[in-house]
């Protein structure tokens, strides 16, 4: 028997992207990187309770530029997700529902949580020089 | 009344309220680690960034005060907890054979747990190492 051919709902691809779905989606991307990350974070943490060579391992890996590029989309990751985040936990207290709120606090996080990378990355490189 | 109510125990329907079981459990522990995570990964990241360039005998410093320590295990704890339950409604979003979702569901609770016990014994151990 072939299935009546019923309407489909409209796929993703039509509609146009806006503000509201492409950080709710970002959050979702950011959190699976972190996941990732999250992993990596565990390899650096139990090679320095291992050993020193263990440690000089994961540690090259860090500071190698692959490693570095990692961090710093990591890092990013990170603070969007805890932005993200704070603005979900807004809503969830019944704050900020109304379109003009919501892309006022959609842009308020995306600018904070790259300034937020951007401090933390040069006072890294201040504390450890270039 | 409304014929809602037939399948209502008495007191139930007194109250007035929901069943309040375990509905709103996976809501509401994203919600409680999330809140948790805002200051730890904030102290996190200040801690790591004030180790830029650090060698292992200053992480092992830095993880040996029982503050950090204290604070590292309940980063894990809260990070791993959010991680198993965000994960989870990824899987059931994007997963739909039955055994493989079931699996990946599996999966994701062993991996999330084994990794905060792996995570957890590291700083443990360099907690207590001499």
């Amino acid at each position: 028997m072939t299935p009546a051919p019923r309407p489909l709902s409209p796929h993703l691809q039509i509609y146009k992207p806006q503000l509201t779905s492409v950080l709710s989606i970002t959050h979702r991307a950011t959190g699976m990187a972190l996941g990732l990350g999250t992993i990596l974070l565990l390899w650096w943490l139990i090679a320095a309770a291992t050993s020193d060579h263990a440690f000089a391992l994961a540690q090259a890996f860090w500071y190698s530029w692959i490693g570095r590029l990692l961090l710093l989309g990591w890092s990013y990751a990170l603070f969007y997700h805890l932005c993200n985040g704070i603005r979900h936990l807004a809503w969830d207290a019944g704050y900020g529902f109304t379109i003009k709120a919501t892309y006022r606090s959609g842009w308020i996080m995306v600018s904070s949580s790259l300034a937020l990378t951007l401090i933390a990355w040069i006072a890294g490189y201040l504390v450890r020089g270039i | 009344m409304s014929t809602d109510d037939r399948l209502r125990s008495p007191l139930g329907r007194a109250l007035g309220l929901g069943s309040a079981k375990e509905g709103v459990t996976h809501w509401w522990a994203q919600r409680v680690t999330a809140v948790a995570l805002v200051p730890l990964s904030l102290w996190f990241v200040a801690s790591v960034v004030a180790l830029a360039g650090a060698d292992r005998a200053a992480i092992l410093a830095w993880l040996h005060a029982p503050l950090a320590a204290i604070l590292m295990v309940l980063l894990l704890l809260a990070l791993l907890y959010h991680w198993a339950l965000g994960l989870q409604v990824v899987i059931e979003d994007y997963i739909h054979a039955e055994w493989v979702k079931i699996s990946a569901l599996m999966l994701n609770q062993f991996v999330a747990i084994a990794l905060a016990i792996a995570g957890i014994f590291a700083v443990l151990r360099i907690a207590f190492g001499s």
